[in-house]
């Protein structure tokens, strides 16, 4: 299966070109995001606890990365090992806290805390966050390993690895490395004892604590992993992107990674990563139309039913992606909770039942 | 003194924003079971029935400026100013209390829409999907009136008999300089009446005490032969009206936008969760309580010593609250306890 999966992964700019995305910003962002999903998926598919916090694990590994970049070096592998490490860390303080509650509670207090970590990287954490201006590299930041090994001072401070920049394609190639590596970890993490036991707890906690398993360690775990895959995320976001904003750790971040999990299949090991390249994908679409493309579009219509048209639909592009996200996550969670994964079971039941 | 009274208002008057909208959310969860993370938007289309009234009521038209003789002027003069004179002019300057009372229909119109179109197919899911659901409401209701109102916030003005201050150094004896902002007062007055019509309601009509005795056990209720399904409607369309109450009140205080809502609705949960979730008296003491702390959180004496506490306050006592006392303050036995 990973195999599959690496394959795919790794030919995407290939079987992309037909669907206009095969370039590496958005693939990037695919592969960034089904990261990010994958690790929720852990936490929600796997364990059954929904956290409508865990942009803030998003934010914490951008502003770890950045840094990284500043104080240690440009070279991706510490940016990346430092957010992946410091997001576990917040995670442990914020798991052990929130874990004490389940259901509703855990939601409540993910999200409040989310928020609470959103306020103050904008206003009390500003010397660590810059606050509304966003953290960025500059030239004359220290760089202790760089400077260690000669490197003088670069012009554009960069990311790299190892001399090479990471930029255009090369990006892509690092994140989808990261995303090869993720899979593969949360596939060892399904099918082992220790996925098995996460599964009993989404079935019915009460039952394990009866059968004399304490719950709260795996639980706790579980959150740490999860909240590591999404430090892993911010760190990336931060090396194809060096600048590091709170508008990461809002809730409609938190709510999206739910909704690419939720549409692509909780508790699947390949739903979450379709629900974020389909989501990622269509959202560079929405986002980019505005009146003009639509009235482009509809053009072949009469006047006046083209004018109707165009009304109805601007309000889901342009700035309105956020409509077209909230209707799309009220669908799936109403008609199809298993997501689309299940879907595509079910039709392939169906062909099945028929040849039998 | 004069800061701490002023201090005790300001967390009065925040507290009564938060129990306003937690009391609906404890109504709708203890009653139905279903946790509604559309709540907030509730409070926000309360806020923007106001908005929309207020556009509806200053439609304008340009006529001739009389008091310009040397050159044509034209200004812009509400239809209800050209037919009804100084009494248009007067239903314009009262437009948040007229708003208020259309608000009542249209909240109860809005969240019996909600719970018969959606609420009521999901009272047998489990809570993630109704959290889900409501999420995805939440954001297709902000978004629709980001739409039609546009991002930026949009200023109401309370009638102008109350747009000053109240003398209350005056009334209480104390320093005659002290003085309080009129529309936060009648805010904090209008939070105890609605709050007490509730509570009389729930406690002192026989209705009431199905939808009680409905939270405390759905099931013999309705093996008692009464018919629950339409108390769920009626306690959704209540809740509805409370938090649109609640947003329409407040349009005075801060001018709404279309993301008011869910910043109300993080910190009412933390209030409902403190106040102990399934109860209303609890709602309301946490309400007013983190209300009061988080004013006092904000005094620049207290900043100083703890810088950013007024961002965190609620949540740290919220954290405390579930770390020690997991039921919450006046939280009920048995209520959602895991």
């Amino acid at each position: 299966m990973t195999v599959i999966f690496g394959i795919v992964v790794f030919t995407m700019p290939i079987w992309l070109q037909p669907f206009g995305a095969a370039y590496p910003d958005l693939m990037q962002r695919f592969a960034i995001y089904g990261i990010f999903a994958i690790g929720f998926n852990i936490l929600f598919g796997l364990t059954g606890y929904l956290s409508f916090g865990h942009a803030a694990f998003l934010g914490v590994g951008s502003y770890t990365a950045v840094w990284s970049f500043k104080l240690l070096s440009l070279n991706i592998i510490p940016a990346i090992i430092c957010s992946t490490l410091m997001a576990g860390v917040f995670a442990v303080v914020i798991g052990y806290v929130s874990l004490r509650r389940s259901g509703i509670y855990f939601s409540i207090l993910t999200l409040a805390f989310a928020q609470m970590c959103y306020n103050l990287a904008y206003s009390v954490l500003t010397p660590i966050t810059n606050g509304e201006t966003g953290l960025r590299v500059l030239r004359d930041d220290p760089r202790i390993i760089d400077a260690m090994f000669g490197s003088t001072t670069v012009a554009v401070p960069r990311a790299e690895i190892f001399g090479i920049a990471i930029t255009g394609m090369t990006g892509f190639w690092a994140c989808a490395v990261c995303l090869m590596i993720a899979f593969y970890v949360a596939l060892r993490i399904t099918r082992s004892p220790f996925g098995m036991m996460l599964r009993g707890i989404k079935s019915n906690q009460t039952r394990m604590s009866y059968v004399g398993v304490n719950t709260r360690p795996y639980t706790l775990v579980a959150f740490i992993i999860s909240g590591m895959y999404a430090g892993l995320a911010g760190g990336l976001l931060a090396i194809v992107d060096p600048l590091a904003g709170a508008e990461r750790m809002q809730w409609t971040a938190s709510g999206e990674v739910v909704l690419m999990t939720i549409l692509g299949g909780a508790g699947t090991l390949l739903g979450p990563f379709v629900g974020a390249v389909i989501i990622k994908y269509f959202e560079n679409i929405f986002s980019s139309l505005g009146d003009a493309t639509l009235a482009d579009a509809f053009s072949f219509l009469p006047p006046s039913v083209e004018h109707v048209v165009v009304t109805i639909v601007s309000p889901f592009v342009g700035e309105g992606w956020h409509l077209t996200l909230g209707v799309l996550f009220m669908i799936v969670v109403i008609f199809l909770p298993g997501g689309l994964v299940e879907g595509f079971r079910r039709i392939g039941r169906l062909f099945r039942s028929k040849e039998r | 003194m004069d800061a701490i009274l002023l201090q005790i208002l300001n967390g009065l008057d925040k507290g009564g924003a938060y129990a306003l909208i937690a009391l609906g959310l404890t109504l709708t969860f203890g009653t139905l079971g279903v946790v509604n993370f559309a709540h907030g938007a509730l409070f926000m289309l309360g806020a923007f029935c106001v908005v929309g009234i207020q556009q509806v009521l200053t439609i304008s038209e340009r006529v001739r400026d009389p008091s310009i003789t040397f050159f044509e002027a034209y200004i812009e003069q509400p239809y209800l100013v050209s037919w009804f004179g100084d009494t248009g002019a007067a239903i314009i300057d009262w437009v948040i209390p007229i708003s208020l009372l259309a608000a009542i229909p249209i909240m109860l119109l809005v969240g019996i829409l909600m719970e018969r179109g959606l609420i009521r197919f999901f009272y047998k899911r489990p809570h993630a999907e109704q959290i889900l659901v409501t999420f995805g409401l939440a954001i297709v209701l902000a978004e629709i009136v980001k739409a039609w109102f546009g991002a930026n916030p949009i200023p109401v003005q309370p009638p102008e008999i109350v747009r000053g201050s109240a003398d209350i150094g005056a009334w209480l004896g104390i320093d005659a300089n002290l003085s309080y902002p009129w529309w936060r007062l009648i805010y904090l007055v209008s939070s105890f009446v609605i709050i007490g019509g509730v509570f009389a309601f729930l406690n002192l009509t026989t209705y009431g005490m199905v939808v009680r005795a409905g939270m405390a056990d759905r099931e013999t209720v309705q093996l008692l032969g009464i018919d629950i399904q339409r108390r769920f409607t009626v306690v959704f369309g209540l809740a509805a009206v409370v938090a649109g109450l609640a947003g329409a009140l407040y349009t005075g205080i801060q001018p709404p936008n279309y993301n008011i809502g869910m910043e109300f609705l993080v910190l009412s949960f933390v209030v409902v969760v403190v106040g102990g979730m399934g109860s209303l008296p609890g709602a309301v003491a946490a309400g007013f309580l983190l209300g009061m702390l988080q004013s006092f959180a904000s005094l620049n004496e207290v900043k100083s010593l703890l810088p950013g506490i007024d961002q965190v306050v609620i949540y740290l006592v919220a954290v405390i609250v579930l770390l020690t006392r997991p039921r919450g303050l006046l939280g009920r036995k048995g209520v959602m306890e895991a």
